[in-house]
């Protein structure tokens, strides 16, 4: 007991993992709130390509001299309105949006040859690097957390309906396009501020891993959203501890805690009343 | 004032013709069947009510005025309905989510919506049922689920597209009753699309049957009539009634049970001359 009080107090006592601490929680939320609406939506694979066409932006913004954050949201962003502005045609059709992921993936090798002292950077990208989070850092994710979440809160009525009921939703009015582009557009915020922890490669260990989890716990719309958030920031903030006391990569820490909470989920008993007994005629 | 009325309408599909220079006048409060074979354009016809699609010619009216789109006197259930097989939210979330959800903001239901929607389920049976992610139900507990959304709000027209379809044939009786219990007492004008005309025939006030273009509104007498049908159809068709029932027949089959036979009807309908 002594000795774990003095090792957490260890933890803390650098500055860095502060840092990482509010970092990871940031981006947690983000992901598990975003990614809940992603699974919902039968998206994931749109989220996971957009995040591989973000590398390219991130390399792409180091050849011009930018800071990769911000070559990662154009090219997110970018990508996100116009996979939702061809909403039935592109974003859900696994081939179109594999070759774009694949193509978008060699750019960002180009871009890396022609840019080699940027090379060393490119793991970080790949898997993150939350501990090397600064407090500049932490402003701009908080500040693109707070726009990811206000955008969604402002959809999220319409982007429910037009999810769960596409058919009834056009019927009722809802502009089903604008939904769809709006809501990639928060995709692509969402995987920029994630990326900046578990990397691009890993997005889904936040994005993915905890709502899908989620669902299968509760069938609740805003319980489901809750749980989903909860675990993201449980498995961000647990992986980094066992990082931290095992030296073994963060992101590492994380994928392994979000695959080990699906499965232990998944293998839980449905948590949905039995079939209801047929009414005596 | 009449419900919906088409006037000298002209409905387009991707340049096809579904329906054209169809008129007819559907009073308030009648429960209207509507038949035809499969692509006579029952959906078409009820999109074009939604405001969904413009008539190509021709003047639209529900209530008077032309058809606009979430209009919120008219309660749909709509034929092709999406559910995600992974999609494990259940269905009063489902159900609450259609409420108001053309308006922008966080999906919070107000206490007086969430006791419409239990209203609304305890009328159809499916409070219970309510509690089970749609994904896991049943065709049948999912229509009934569907249907109850419909009818929340007190809509004064109801365009129910193909609601029996996957229900087996008590189910379907029990949903054809709750839409005539709940629509005649609060005079609701109901479009109820189906296949087979045997089921609604105690419950209809007049029937729309659809097919080749043409659309004829009439009570079943007038309407399912050899004459009418077989032009309707396209191709020979008798009409036998028997112990209550109708029968509508092509060639000594059942065109109301053999599908195919749909098909090869519309395609005769193009060397066809009236």
């Amino acid at each position: 007991m002594i000795m774990a009080t003095i090792i957490t107090t260890d933890m803390f006592a650098y500055d860095f993992m502060i840092n990482a601490f509010a970092a990871a929680g940031i981006a947690a939320v983000v992901s598990g709130i975003v990614g809940y609406f992603l699974v919902m939506r039968g998206q994931t694979f749109a989220g996971h390509a957009l995040s591989h066409i973000g590398f390219a932006g991130a390399t792409g913004a180091g050849l011009v001299g930018l800071a990769p954050l911000w070559g990662l949201i154009a090219f997110t962003l970018a990508a996100g309105v116009i996979m939702g502005a061809l909403s039935e045609r592109i974003s859900n059709r696994d081939v179109a949006i594999g070759v774009v992921l694949a193509l978008a993936l060699g750019f960002g090798l180009l871009f890396l040859h022609y840019h080699t002292s940027f090379a060393t950077q490119a793991t970080a990208l790949l898997f993150g690097n939350v501990l090397a989070v600064d407090h500049a850092m932490i402003t701009t994710l908080a500040l693109l957390g707070a726009i990811t979440l206000a955008a969604l809160a402002f959809v999220m009525r319409p982007l429910v309906f037009s999810s769960l009921q596409p058919e009834l939703a056009e019927a009722k009015g809802v502009p089903l396009r604008a939904v769809s582009v709006t809501f990639l557009a928060i995709v692509a915020l969402a995987v920029s501020v994630c990326a900046q922890i578990v990397g691009v490669l890993l997005v889904f260990t936040l994005m993915v891993g905890p709502p899908a989890a989620a669902q299968r716990v509760t069938t609740g719309l805003w319980s489901g959203l809750f749980v989903s958030a909860g675990l993201a920031i449980g498995e961000a903030w647990l992986g980094l501890t066992t990082a931290f006391y095992t030296d073994w990569p963060v992101s590492f820490c994380i994928a392994c805690l979000s695959a080990l909470a699906y499965f232990v989920c998944i293998a839980l008993p449905k948590r949905t009343r039995p079939a209801q007994a047929a009414p005596a005629s | 004032m009449s419900a919906v009325a088409f006037e000298h309408v002209t409905l387009q599909l991707g340049g096809r013709a579904v329906l054209s220079d169809v008129s007819f006048e559907i009073q308030a409060g009648e429960f209207i069947g509507v038949l035809g074979p499969n692509g006579a354009g029952k959906t078409t016809l009820m999109r074009a009510i939604l405001g969904l699609l413009a008539p190509g010619a021709g003047r639209i009216k529900v209530f008077g005025q032309a058809p606009e789109c979430g209009n919120p006197a008219i309660g749909y259930l709509p034929q092709l309905r999406t559910v995600l097989p992974d999609l494990r939210i259940r269905g009063r979330d489902v159900i609450a989510g259609s409420l108001n959800g053309e308006c922008w903001g966080l999906a919070l239901t107000s206490r007086r919506d969430r006791l419409m929607v239990e209203e609304t389920l305890e009328a159809v049976g499916a409070r219970e049922l309510a509690n089970r992610p749609l994904a896991e139900m049943s065709g049948g507990e999912r229509q009934r689920l569907l249907l109850a959304q419909a009818l929340i709000g007190s809509p004064k027209l109801l365009l129910l597209d193909e609601p029996l379809i996957s229900l087996d044939a008590r189910r379907q009786e029990i949903a054809i009753d709750v839409v005539r219990r709940f629509c005649r007492e609060r005079k609701i004008t109901v479009l109820f699309s189906a296949h087979e005309l045997n089921q609604l025939l105690g419950t209809l006030d007049r029937v729309l049957y659809l097919g080749n273009g043409h659309a004829v509104l009439g009570a079943v007498e007038e309407v399912v009539t050899a004459p009418i049908l077989s032009k309707l159809f396209g191709t020979e068709i008798q009409v036998l009634r028997a112990d209550g029932h109708i029968f509508v027949m092509s060639r000594g089959l059942d065109v109301e049970r053999t599908d195919h036979l749909h098909d090869h009807g519309h395609d005769h309908g193009h060397h066809h001359h009236h």
